[in-house]
């Protein structure tokens, strides 16, 4: 991956790799075997990029972030934070990194106490860090609560007075108290309603460009990950198979399985709707307790032939911006950047015929 | 699509008693579906979509639920039928799906026996033939190895699998009206993609008659014919599909457009928010519910809610503005490329 771009290196994981094991019998417990969750994973992250994490329910994607979060031992790999490898640290030792990388979750029901205030939220990573007296701390949590658009009288409140948005703004605020670098945002749109999940995108966005934030943004709607990401990774099976410039992978997909993922999303015009032809995956994603073999994704994809059943394909580079695929029948390669039927509509998925119907009813 | 119509809602209100007061959950919704016909209902949690359809079904059993108006169905009021009469409907007249496949199949019972179930309760036919019969219902909603498959329980199908029996078990008595209640919210998007086109499938196959409930308004261009769109507890906007998309009247739906990240359009730099949260239905503004958070609102709004007027035809919309007035705000609403394709 090309990392001399923009900002300088923040995280790099290399093969990462996490197996959880399934156990068998009651006291004599053994390893009957594994879930292989993430799977030889190894990424950059540029200061102040935001990388888009996607791929459907059971394809790792949280599991990567957990591990890189290190809430999770690795099976296997290695993440360097900052230059310092982190993989290995002891809990103590963790506990200044973890002042730098912060995680917001999905379900803003769950993840906030509900005995404690808000103030009390947001004032415990600041406590437990030691991050100054009690006036100082009082002082900050009002400027979070402000900083996510809450109001500061909103201190004493517990969180059942607040709506979803509300209390994921609060999740927000709790992840930014100690001026972290990195925030690793895991679905955090995904509970909203569509009116209010706007407003916590912008939120994050804006506050990206005030705090010069780093993103990793964990998301299944592939909509809310290009609006907001620099680049994309796409996972499937513990594995990635591509990443690409966030524009670059709904213009050019070059794995089958990106392609399909696009060609899934339902489009919001009705005419577009119509006249696309959809690519609809057959069957579920398999058990990744026993992967296939080569290609995880051979049994699901229309390209494959017998290579991708023997021989597992390596992530190479497609275009000269850091676009990687690991697939033995790239697509779209040798097109010039932008399509002809990008003109009309700017998107593979759409896959519209390049001359304009007239539109009709 | 024309003809009467085979479902119609006449001004239905539900309100539920609760310790805070009366939470007003439908407002005065009325609607109408015609045979073979794809209604999407859209809106936002709480907006009254799916209470409006559980009370279609007289799904809602809480004795603190009071319910006024009519639903007509082949002409016969809903509403007033005894408990047995209305058992009739259900399943082989009106059927449903729900969102979550994972808690709506029972644990404990095979998924045959459960398809079963419901046709032995409406056909006078032998276990046998019911059995038969699920194996078929099986195998038409793409389930391989339907004859084996049919002595699975639940927690042996993936979600989507599950969300196939659940649509085997609704069409197995051919019922002319299908309710799907957010029926691919819990699913990705690759499964989502192959249940709508099972949906389809099976509509254009049996001619039934479809009411989509869902929040994705990628969905209902996908599938519906006409859609309406609900905001606290009453429809704002009601039309063909094209004319909701193309033509909004509601600022409402304006905001809904604008708020989507959309993949088929350039990206805009920021999305549009709709500011603010929906009422809380205990205490509904005297005006129009959204005035509060509606970017246009001038006096008449805080005076009475707006009715559902006409704009022509059969596209109905609740908002005071003159249409003249609304088009020239919509296009400082929503991002300009969103109604690129309008005209």
């Amino acid at each position: 991956m090309t990392a001399d771009a923009d900002g300088e290196l923040l995280l790099r994981a290399e093969h990462v790799t996490k197996y959880f094991p399934i156990r068998s019998g009651v006291l004599l417990q053994h390893e009957v075997g594994r879930v292989h969750a993430v799977d030889d994973v190894s990424l950059d992250l540029r200061a102040g990029e935001t990388l888009g994490l996607v791929g459907e329910s059971g394809c790792g994607k949280s599991t990567l972030a957990r591990c890189i979060a290190r809430l999770y031992p690795l099976t296997g790999g290695s993440v360097v934070f900052e230059g310092q490898d982190i993989s290995r640290l002891s809990r103590r030792k963790l506990r200044p990194v973890r002042r730098e990388l912060q995680l917001v979750f999905q379900d803003p029901y769950a993840s906030l106490n509900p005995r404690k205030r808000v103030g009390e939220i947001l004032s415990d990573p600041l406590r437990i860090h030691r991050s100054g007296n009690r006036v100082q701390i009082k002082k900050r949590v009002r400027e979070l609560l402000e900083l996510v658009g809450l109001s500061p009288e909103h201190i004493n409140r517990y969180p059942h007075e607040f709506s979803g948005g509300q209390r994921q703004r609060i999740g927000v605020a709790r992840a930014l108290a100690l001026h972290p670098k990195l925030i690793i945002a895991d679905e955090p749109v995904s509970a909203l309603d569509v009116s209010i999940r706007a407003q916590v995108i912008n939120l994050l966005d804006d506050l990206q460009d005030e705090l010069h934030l780093t993103y990793i943004f964990i998301a299944h709607d592939l909509g809310v990950v290009r609006h907001v990401s620099d680049r994309i990774a796409v996972m499937y099976l513990g594995k990635i198979v591509e990443v690409s410039p966030a524009e670059e992978l709904y213009q050019r997909p070059v794995h089958p399985y990106t392609e399909a993922l696009l060609s899934a999303v339902p489009i919001p015009d009705p005419d577009l709707s119509d006249r696309r032809t959809q690519i609809v995956l057959e069957g579920d994603v398999p058990s990744p307790i026993l992967p296939p073999s080569g290609c995880r994704f051979h049994p699901r994809c229309r390209y494959a032939t017998k290579i991708c059943a023997e021989q597992e394909p390596p992530l190479a580079e497609y275009g000269s911006d850091g676009h990687l695929a690991a697939c033995h029948h790239p697509l779209n390669i040798g097109l010039p950047a932008t399509p002809a039927a990008a003109a009309d509509a700017p998107s593979a998925a759409a896959e519209v015929p390049a001359e304009e119907a007239p539109a009709s009813d | 699509m024309t003809g009467e119509p085979l479902l119609e809602v006449r001004d239905l209100r539900v309100s539920f008693r609760t310790e805070d007061g009366l939470v007003q959950a439908v407002d005065g919704v009325s609607l109408s579906l015609s045979e073979g016909e794809t209604l999407g209902i859209v809106g936002e949690s709480g907006s009254g979509k799916s209470v409006t359809m559980m009370s279609v079904m007289r799904l809602i059993n809480d004795p603190n639920a009071r319910f006024e108006g009519e639903v007509l169905f082949k002409g016969h009021d809903l509403m007033t039928l005894n408990p047995e009469q209305i058992r009739e409907v259900r399943g082989t007249g009106i059927a449903m799906i729900f969102q979550d496949p994972m808690t709506s199949l029972n644990p404990v019972h095979r998924v045959g026996k459960q398809i079963a179930e419901q046709i032995l309760a409406h056909q006078d036919i032998s276990k046998q033939a019911a059995r038969a019969r699920a194996i078929d219902l099986l195998a038409a909603v793409g389930i391989p190895q339907p004859a084996e498959r049919v002595d699975n329980y639940p927690h042996e199908f993936s979600g989507g699998m599950r969300q196939r029996v659940m649509i085997a078990m609704a069409v197995s008595c051919n019922p002319d009206i299908l309710i799907a209640d957010e029926p691919t919210t819990a699913l990705d998007v690759t499964i989502q993609a192959q249940i709508l086109k099972l949906l389809r499938k099976l509509r254009n196959d049996f001619g039934t008659a479809v009411v989509l409930i869902t929040h994705d308004m990628g969905v209902v261009a996908d599938m519906a014919d006409r859609i309406a769109v609900m905001y606290a507890g009453r429809i704002v906007e009601q039309g063909t599909r094209r004319e909701v998309f193309y033509d909004a009247q509601h600022p409402y739906t304006w905001g809904l457009l604008g708020s989507i990240a959309r993949l088929d359009r350039p990206k805009p730099r920021r999305l549009a928010t709709i500011p603010g949260q929906p009422p809380s239905l205990l205490r509904l503004p005297e005006g129009c519910a959204f005035g509060d958070r509606c970017a246009h609102r001038f006096d008449l709004c805080d005076e009475r809610p707006p009715l559902l007027a006409r704009v022509d035809g059969n596209h109905l919309d609740a908002c005071h503005l003159e249409p003249k007035q609304k088009k020239e705000l919509r296009e400082t609403t929503i991002h300009p490329e969103l109604i690129g394709t309008a005209e």
